[in-house]
């Protein structure tokens, strides 16, 4: 009787919320499998960006996406073979990296990554990134397939957010004819 | 109006704009594609507006027994398309409207017998002599699919508020050409479940999609009976749910239709979506 009142004082959430949630994530989840192309390109600037501060090792590097129980994660498995600069003026002094996409405006702020001070051995990175707002975006109406990803998280990654993050659209333009 | 009572003579006036061929597509199966084309179609012909419904439903033939014409049909899309009769021969006149006409499917052949350049070839050539052709799509996403979107200038999605039939119309939003901007038709919405948050919301449907909204649809008998009785609901005056098919055929012929509304059952009030329908749930 006392669990039956209990239950009637705390409703469970409805499960149109849950609908919601679990479309959103699932959409996202395909939208990325969809793009391959856009995968590609994110790998791509993400290991020229992180080759601005350490050496890696780009032939085993790996970045994938996960669908989770609550969210869509970016896992980027990056090995480390070396660092490059040590002091904020080394590192802000290096030429922008030789990547063909249109370069950063500004160098990262100094100590937004915590390169790794090791020695030879080479290390691991393996950063989280949660898929959070991006900018709706129409994708131009050109003839090939154009997408729009999620801007990726802040680097501070370790910190979870806790909130729900908003809905996303990714539309990947993609052509019955094409 | 002037209503024209021959196809034929359509063609007569050279100076004639074009037809809009628009494609009534959803991805998942069973939500309402047929129904809404013969009742979108059936409220265009009421405004006066010349209408042609093309079934590219291959296999699965239904519109016309939807639209109670099942037994005028005597050739079919396929017969069109390999000339084993005429355009005229295979064109059936609704019962009720003589600005309304069926293209019906095959029912014994395969999506596949459809050569698509055909397909665009025989839209074009309905686009010369009729205001409005309405292709009603197959579900799915191959080969009839691909026949039915080829010959199209514009789309229309239709989905239901559920998980499945969100994901597959955004997957199918996908999949039309970049520079069409379809427009989405919510159907079998039930505002009462809505209200009391176990359904997805109008505003929660198109929050994910992100489409012009056409209209709303709600999940009432009246569409059951009606389809029984192979009449489209959308020539009842009194259905609330016959006014909502005729608020999204005003509004396609480019007429000022105001936002779509639906009526939660002993509320006794219209409630606007964007301040109700999308606050609950």
């Amino acid at each position: 009787m006392f669990d039956f009142l209990k239950a009637l004082l705390r409703p469970a959430p409805p499960s149109s919320s849950m609908a919601k949630e679990r479309l959103r994530l699932v959409l996202l989840s395909d939208q990325l499998s969809l793009a391959p192309d856009v995968v590609e390109a994110l790998k791509k600037d993400l290991l020229a960006v992180i080759s601005r501060y350490v050496t890696i090792d780009s032939a085993h590097a790996d970045v994938t996406f996960e669908h989770r129980d609550k969210e869509v994660a970016m896992l980027a498995n990056i090995p480390i073979t070396g660092v490059r600069g040590r002091t904020a003026e080394e590192r802000s002094a290096r030429a922008a990296p030789p990547a063909p996409e249109p370069a950063p405006k500004a160098p990262e702020p100094a100590g937004t990554f915590a390169a790794p001070t090791v020695g030879d051995e080479p290390m691991i990175a393996t950063g989280v990134v949660q898929a959070t707002e991006p900018p709706i975006s129409q994708p131009e109406p050109v003839v090939a397939p154009v997408a729009v990803l999620p801007a990726p998280a802040k680097a501070t990654s370790r910190r979870r957010r806790r909130k729900k993050p908003p809905t996303t659209i990714v539309r990947p333009g993609y052509s019955a004819q094409g | 109006m002037e209503a024209r009572r021959d196809p034929e003579h359509a063609n007569a006036s050279p100076a004639r704009a074009r037809g809009r061929a628009i494609v009534i597509t959803s991805g998942k199966g069973g939500v309402g594609k047929t129904t809404t084309t013969a009742n979108v179609g059936a409220a265009l012909a009421a405004l006066g507006k010349r209408v042609v419904l093309v079934d590219a439903d291959v296999g699965l033939r239904n519109l016309d027994i939807v639209l109670g014409l099942e037994s005028r049909v005597k050739h079919h899309l396929l017969d069109v398309l390999e000339e084993h009769a005429t355009l005229d021969e295979a064109l059936v006149r609704d019962k009720r409207s003589e600005n309304l006409y069926l293209l019906a499917a095959a029912q014994t052949r395969e999506k596949e017998d459809v050569v698509t350049a055909q397909m665009v070839a025989l839209v074009e050539r309905l686009r010369d002599r009729f205001e409005f052709v309405l292709i009603d799509c197959p579900a799915g996403i191959e080969m009839g699919f691909r026949n039915a979107i080829a010959g199209a200038q514009h789309a229309i999605v239709v989905c239901t508020p559920e998980v499945s039939a969100v994901r597959d119309a955004d997957r199918v939003v996908g999949l039309l050409p970049n520079d069409w901007r379809p427009e989405l038709i919510i159907n079998r919405l039930r505002p009462t479940l809505v209200k009391k948050g176990k359904m997805l919301s109008v505003d929660d449907v198109n929050g994910i999609l992100r489409l012009p909204l056409l209209g709303v649809i709600a999940d009432e008998p009246g569409v059951i009976v009606a389809t029984n009785r192979g009449e489209p609901l959308a020539l009842d005056a009194t259905s609330e749910t016959g006014a909502a098919y005729r608020a999204i055929a005003a509004k396609l012929a480019g007429q000022n239709v105001a936002a779509p509304t639906v009526r939660v059952p002993g509320d006794g009030f219209f409630a606007k979506l964007g301040s109700f329908f999308g606050g609950r749930a």
